[in-house]
């Protein structure tokens, strides 16, 4: 039998324990991957007793305190703290999402964090998506149209414009792509389903003149077909969005075209 | 400071801030063929204009008859006569081509049943001077700064448009009171980056988090204000603030004013809408800075809901829950999760939050940066646009849905002036280093900050005299406490403590940074509110109530210098800037 084992340098070692110091009786233990490009040292995770009768009801709210009170160096993307800029998207209790959304009494026992699965680490929460955004570029995710009027808006029905729904609300946080075994494995080449639902945007937009050339362009055996429908992608989405089904019409549409 | 690595670049424009404003200025430069970079501390999508709501105002006249100059009058009188009024002419005038170019870019509007953009009523938007209401506001939803946003960075995708992403700026590049460019710290390797541009155009958003309880994003913290201050020039009416009438209560998360642009109102806690009161012909759709003072006013006599009774409720549950699902489908989703709240069947808490900074980086209508005395004399090479700036258009007070349009309008006005101003490819001249190793000394010194004081210590104590003596309502003791603790506070930096050392993503920096840049503004801001003895707009004093036009129709310059403050006034524009339309003489402002 062939052993597969991380390299030595991979391993996720147990970190730094911090006690609480508050002297809080209503204590969590809140374990964080830690991993500094500056040292040597291997990934680590550190555990931190955090005193939750002064913690907001947010996940973000515990990084915060944990980042304010006992252990500033602790790296996380954050911004807006009400799920609309999408910087806090991590892995939480085993589950992609948006640590300023996701209610911390949702977890049992003690509160595992880690960043997205499947990037480089940029340093401990912080994952690198510049693979992803070079994705969606290519998509070309702005409108091509043909229309000669400028003074006055291009005319779409509400049923039209209804076709967007639930496409043009995307995030970009990336927590749907980074939950999908296809795009793990081939996420050079596989778009997986933040940039396709993105794709999906411009080709049901009635406004958009090329319509078959960008189902063309993603009507491709790795682009596309690397898809095999497991819906992780719909299961992660912190904003309620249907990745998977915006493939399935992809799908859809090519095969009756 | 040769131990930090200086990697060099060549711009003819480069742009600080990847928001609407910034975005909108990207897209106009690259197509004017001007080598154009934009740096941003966020990925673009990240910026705070993604949580802009309720909409844009232009005077389409989609839902009946408009006219830019109703638009001009109502802005002029919700600024409270202190915008000025070329500026003023000219975003009104501008914004229906600006909104009709966001749709090409492929905005996703709303709809209205003949398929032109949705428009929706706002807090003082008004038709005919003020006589009945106006739907002026254009709206996706209630995501519009959201499809706004994301739309802008595909267009400067499009264009080529060359991106620096997760650069922390740190200050300007000043000669002879010319700007040059800028040094920025590269957070994804921890190089240092020396940008030299003949035109800067500045575009990084307000300082919301100066305060305790604000709608803005952990990253709303006015870099390029105190890259301003720094620089020895001011900045202009930094004692209006705006609290915006309905952040949920305990959280501050934005509630549009599209909910009562839609039908919501306001209640207290003996079941009244209270607001009949306070602007009987306007009632919940009067301007901000007025429905903040009354619900601030209720809660103070007694009339505020909940346990403390203080905050009031929003009601939106009589509306037609098919409205609800349709056009305010975000609020409803932030309404569950930061207030556990059902809106079609329950009222939300709310209560006056931080907002808007009305004030900022004084400038001209075509985005220049002006020195500050009143010869309107500009600092060649330096513009701003967006929230950062004061143009002024927003005066004392900003209209709800003025704000998204003032991003697209002074953005693609920063880009058409800099196209004029420079030549591209023009070489740059040799500045010597002194600028440069200025920046990094302040910066390595917080780098290897070794005191007692944690950052977010003295973070949280400047958001909470902000919070407390400069707040919706203000008198001289209020404030003179503040001038005094935010002084306390500032001084605290002298022993500041920085545990991490690293330089890639070490955002224990970066916040101190933050807070090093907050601090300045803080400062300015409470001694700007010292010094203006009047009532006006968002700037309300109870022992000065009234607008005393005489003296203060001015705005204030303030320069700042580690804790020491400069202020001057300088006179409002009452000219316009075409015979279109007349000057608006100061008028008494009732809605």
């Amino acid at each position: 039998m062939v052993q597969i084992n991380l390299p030595k340098n991979s391993e996720v070692q147990k970190g730094i324990y911090y006690q609480d110091k508050t002297g809080s009786k209503n204590i969590r233990k809140v374990n964080v991957y830690r991993w500094d490009p500056s040292d040597e040292e291997n990934p680590r995770v550190d555990t931190y007793e955090v005193d939750m009768d002064n913690c907001p009801s947010k996940v973000l709210d515990i990084l915060n305190k944990i980042k304010n009170e006992i252990d500033p160096s602790l790296a996380y993307r954050r911004s807006c703290a009400h799920g609309v800029c999408g910087s806090c998207a991590m892995n939480m209790d085993g589950k992609n999402g948006l640590a300023c959304t996701k209610p911390h009494s949702e977890i049992v026992g003690d509160i595992n964090i880690y960043p997205l699965p499947h990037l480089k680490v940029k340093k401990d929460l912080i994952g690198d998506l510049s693979g992803l955004y070079k994705q969606y570029e290519s998509i070309e995710p702005w409108l091509k149209t043909n229309t000669k009027v400028e003074t006055t808006e291009i005319i779409q029905s509400q049923k039209d414009r209804k076709k967007l729904d639930g496409a043009y609300e995307c995030i970009m946080c990336a927590c749907c792509s980074t939950s999908c075994p296809s795009y793990w494995w081939n996420g050079d080449k596989y778009l997986g389903p933040a940039v396709l639902l993105q794709a999906y945007r411009w080709i049901v937009d009635s406004r958009d003149d090329e319509r078959k050339e960008r189902l063309k362009k993603v009507a491709d055996e790795l682009k596309l077909y690397r898809c095999h429908t497991i819906m992780n992608c719909t299961n992660a989405c912190p904003k309620g969005l249907n990745p998977a089904k915006a493939i399935a019409e992809l799908k859809k549409m090519l095969a009756t075209s | 400071m040769s131990a930090y690595k200086i990697i060099d670049h060549e711009y003819d424009v480069i742009v600080l801030g990847a928001g609407g404003s910034g975005l909108r200025a990207a897209v106009g430069l690259s197509e004017a063929g001007l080598k154009t970079a934009c740096i941003s501390k966020v990925f673009p999508t990240r910026s705070h204009t993604s949580a802009a709501q309720g909409g844009i105002s232009a005077s389409l006249g989609n839902m009946g008859e408009d006219d830019w100059r109703w638009h001009m009058y109502d802005t002029v009188k919700g600024a409270d006569w202190l915008g000025d009024q070329d500026s003023i002419e000219y975003l009104c005038k501008e914004a229906p081509a600006a909104v009709i170019e966001l749709e090409k870019y492929g905005v996703p509007f709303s709809r209205t049943e003949d398929g032109k953009i949705y428009q929706r009523p706002f807090g003082g938007m008004t038709k005919d001077y003020g006589n009945g209401i106006v739907q002026r506001t254009c709206a996706a939803a209630d995501r519009t700064g959201h499809a706004i946003l994301h739309t802008l960075y595909g267009q400067a995708l499009k264009h080529n448009t060359e991106f620096f992403i997760e650069y922390f700026a740190l200050d300007l590049l000043m000669k002879d009171g010319e700007c040059k460019g800028l040094i920025a710290w590269n957070l994804n390797d921890g190089t240092i980056h020396r940008f030299r541009a003949h035109s800067t155009i500045i575009a990084t958003g307000g300082y919301g988090k100066a305060y305790y309880s604000a709608t803005s994003a952990h990253t709303c913290t006015g870099d390029g204000n105190a890259m301003v201050l720094r620089a020895g020039l001011p900045l202009q009416d930094m004692e209006f603030v705006q609290f915006h009438p309905t952040g949920i209560y305990g959280h501050g998360t934005l509630i549009s004013e599209g909910v009562r642009g839609e039908g919501g109102y306001l209640v207290n806690s003996k079941g009244e809408r209270f607001m009949e009161r306070y602007a009987p012909n306007a009632k919940d759709l009067a301007s901000r800075d007025v429905v903040s003072r009354s619900m601030s006013i209720e809660i103070n006599e007694g009339r505020g809901v909940g346990k403390d009774q203080d905050h009031v409720h929003l009601h939106l549950s009589h509306l037609d829950k098919s409205i609800i699902e349709s056009r305010l489908p975000g609020i409803t989703e932030a309404a569950r999760l930061f207030a556990n709240v059902d809106v079609t069947k329950e009222p939300i808490p709310v209560v006056p939050t931080v907002h808007y900074n009305m004030g900022g980086i004084p400038t001209n209508y075509k985005a220049e940066v002006l020195t500050g005395n009143d010869s309107n004399k500009t600092v060649p090479g330096l513009m701003a646009i967006g929230e950062a700036a004061c143009v002024s258009v927003h005066g004392a007070n900003r209209l709800g849905s003025n704000s998204l349009i003032d991003l697209v309008v002074f953005g693609r006005a920063a880009a058409r002036r800099a196209a004029e101003l420079v030549k591209p490819g023009t070489p740059h001249e040799d500045i010597g280093e002194s600028e440069t190793e200025k920046c990094l000394e302040r910066f390595d010194k917080l780098r290897s900050a070794n005191g007692e004081n944690n950052t977010s210590e003295l973070r949280l104590a400047m958001q909470k005299t902000m919070q407390s003596k400069c707040a919706v309502f203000r008198t001289e003791k209020t404030l003179k406490e503040g001038v005094d603790e935010i002084r306390k506070t500032y001084d605290g930096m002298e022993s500041i403590s920085v545990k991490d050392r690293s330089l890639v993503f070490n955002t224990d920096l970066v916040e101190t940074l933050e807070f090093d840049n907050l601090i300045r503004q803080a400062i300015t801001t409470v001694d700007s509110a010292y010094n203006r003895q009047e009532s006006r707009g968002a700037h309300a004093r109870e022992d000065f109530p009234k607008r005393d036009d005489e003296k203060f129709m001015q705005h204030t310059v303030a320069w700042c210098n580690g804790k020491d403050t400069k202020i001057g006034y300088r006179p409002v524009t009452t000219k316009t800037l075409t015979n279109e339309v007349q000057y608006f003489p100061p008028q008494e402002r009732v809605y």
